[in-house]
């Protein structure tokens, strides 16, 4: 759609022994919003530090604008980044904090302050302009650590987990706050976290990071529904995850005997050989539950073990003979048609076309 | 209830008797530099200004006095930028023997004063550097820069380390985030560390009266005034002393009771 932006040409970097990230070769295309994700470790933070400067790669090059970044400094660059612990200066006001990256640049003193109030007045808190930092609340240091950076105007935002001091329902908002100004905006944003739900609630692509590897780049959606490999497929959560063997194979789908049955699974793209393991996903929303028998191919019998409500949707957690647990995800008022207990006796089924095979990791 | 009410009347006590131990003896000097007997004997005599107005007169007494003005000024200037450097140095980089670094900058109270005196001394005297002025402020920033690097050092531990890259972040160069961030961040620590120096420096004695020549300090003269025989222009003296010192401790805890707070709140 857009010219890339950003290119991390086959990026590594060591901090010592120790290999934080490597093999980094995506891109970043202009205007969109971009979240890169993972468990704490994963380098996701070492990748968006490397992209503001703050860390050098040992290999491999950045470009901004197809311009080499690696021996630029965090000062020359224009990648203004939210920190995590905020970063904002204690020691000034909101108004001065925000006309901080201005003043280093040499704006003279009544654009900055004009520019400053501009934003304040955009991330509706105007009127804590003249606070001292400390006297504000979390979400008005985030307002004012938003601001700090897109005042300096920049073609792109760099944001290293925002949210993640802010209770629950503020964190809702200010996705609503993000989302609106990287549209009106059209700049783009690159957004480390490690919440699901944030990178998917937010962002046009995702890149999954484990071990300091890349394990997916995609749309949300594709990364819910077609997790690559095992660890996208546990990291995303919420997924029913069998390993079996390959008993046979036709055109497009193949029949996989795994300790909790035989199961079949639409081929894809996947190559698979009869007589070698695979392992395949069900999201835990396409999965439906009865008290019967199904029919069809792809059925399990289960016990209840708990329930977990989250506003009205619910996942039940169950488990088969075996000892394998099964998660399934429905809508609570569709839940209450059962009446299930603790230890009842229920049966899953799913189409064949809700299987995604993975790849081997 | 009882006895906890007991346990809070006996600790008042023990305070009270702490409090009365080490300031007992100043407050006697205070009493007897307004009283008009030679000797401290009590009954007291009457009460009289004369030994204030007898320092006053003392052209020496103003000499000392300039002399010690001017060596805890520079004191505390040279050491609190020392001071604030190795802090720095201490709070930015990793390097090799950071630790051995550390502990010899921390070294220079450990050792006994009367010995860095005579160190002072036989080193200065080696190089021609002996009894002038500039000696006692050389010797006193080398004593009291482990005090300012101590407080500023504290301060520093308390700032985000990303406070600094923030800074760049935003386009400021090292130097513009030296003086924009690191600066103001430290300044009631900075302060702190520039009265609590110049406090140490002012009430000085063995390295001053060692290295100082001719150039007495007010702890030196005090000395030489009760060598010649017992007069209460020492307690007049040692009044002033006492008044000024315990203002720049009291300003130096001032400002570092005002960067808690503020620490607290943020």
């Amino acid at each position: 759609m857009s010219k890339p932006l950003v290119v991390f040409d086959k990026v590594q970097k060591n901090f010592g022994n120790f290999v934080a990230v490597k093999e980094l070769d995506f891109e970043i295309r202009e205007g969109e919003f971009l979240a890169i994700m993972g468990p704490s470790g994963c380098g996701k933070t070492t990748t968006l530090r490397m992209l503001a400067g703050l860390e050098t790669p040992s290999v491999g090059e950045i470009r901004l604008n197809d311009r080499g970044m690696n021996d630029v400094a965090p000062h020359e660059r224009d990648t203004p980044l939210v920190w995590q612990s905020l970063a904002l200066f204690p020691f000034l006001t909101a108004r001065e904090n925000v006309e901080f990256g201005l003043k280093m640049r040499g704006v003279d003193k009544a654009e900055r302050r004009e520019r400053a109030l501009k934003w304040l007045a955009k991330m509706d808190i105007l009127e804590f302009a003249d606070r001292d930092i400390s006297t504000l609340s979390g979400g008005q240091k985030q307002r004012v650590a938003l601001a700090r950076s897109l005042v300096m105007e920049p073609q792109i935002l760099l944001l290293d987990e925002p949210l993640s001091a802010l209770d629950a329902h503020l964190v809702i908002r200010m996705q609503a706050v993000l989302t609106d100004l990287q549209r009106e905006l059209g700049i783009t944003f690159v957004y480390v976290t490690h919440s699901q739900s944030e990178a998917f609630a937010m962002a046009d692509r995702v890149i999954i990071m484990g071990k300091g590897e890349i394990a997916q780049i995609g749309s949300p959606k594709d990364i819910y529904r077609e997790p690559a490999n095992q660890f996208v497929a546990e990291f995303v959560g919420r997924n029913n995850i069998l390993s079996g063997n390959v008993a046979s194979l036709s055109d497009d789908t193949a029949r996989i005997t795994t300790p909790s049955g035989d199961f079949t699974v639409p081929t894809n793209e996947v190559r698979l050989t009869e007589g070698h393991n695979a392992s395949f996903v069900i999201s835990a929303d396409l999965v439906h539950i009865s008290m019967g028998e199904p029919e069809g191919s792809n059925k399990a019998q289960c016990k209840l073990i708990s329930e977990e409500f989250v506003g009205s949707m619910v996942t039940l957690f169950l488990e088969d003979a075996q000892g394998h647990e099964f998660k399934v995800q429905m809508q609570e008022r569709e839940l209450s048609k059962f009446d299930l207990k603790s230890g009842a006796e229920i049966w899953l089924s799913w189409d064949t076309a809700s299987a995604h095979v993975l790849n081997e990791s | 209830m009882n006895q906890s009410r007991t346990l809070n009347v006996v600790l008042g006590i023990y305070v009270a008797m702490v409090f009365a131990f080490v300031f007992a003896p100043i407050i006697f000097s205070m009493i007897f530099s307004f009283n008009s007997q030679r000797f401290p004997t009590i009954p007291l005599g009457e009460f009289t200004t004369e030994w204030y107005a007898k320092i006053l007169a003392d052209p020496d007494v103003w000499e000392a006095a300039l002399n010690s003005l001017i060596v805890s000024c520079s004191t505390a200037l040279i050491a609190t930028f020392l001071g604030f450097c190795t802090a720095y140095s201490d709070f930015r980089y990793n390097f090799r023997f950071k630790g051995p670094y550390l502990a010899l900058i921390l070294l220079p109270p450990t050792i006994p004063l009367i010995i860095m005196a005579l160190a002072m001394l036989a080193w200065f005297s080696k190089i021609g550097m002996s009894g002038q002025l500039y000696s006692i402020i050389i010797a006193h920033s080398v004593l009291t820069a482990p005090f300012a690097m101590a407080v500023i050092r504290l301060r520093l531990n308390q700032m985000d380390p990303d406070l600094e890259s923030a800074a760049w972040n935003l386009g400021g160069s090292e130097w513009q985030t030296m003086r924009h961030v690191i600066i103001p961040f430290c300044k009631p620590a900075i302060f702190s560390a520039l009265f609590l120096t110049a406090a140490v420096s002012f009430d000085e004695f063995a390295v001053s009266w060692f290295v100082s020549g001719l150039n007495k300090t007010l702890p030196v003269i005090i000395l030489e005034i009760v060598q010649g025989n017992i007069d209460p222009q020492v307690n007049a003296i040692g009044t002033f002393v006492f008044l000024i010192s315990m203002t720049l401790v009291v300003l130096a805890q001032v400002f570092f009771a005002s960067r808690q707070m503020k620490s607290i709140k943020t």
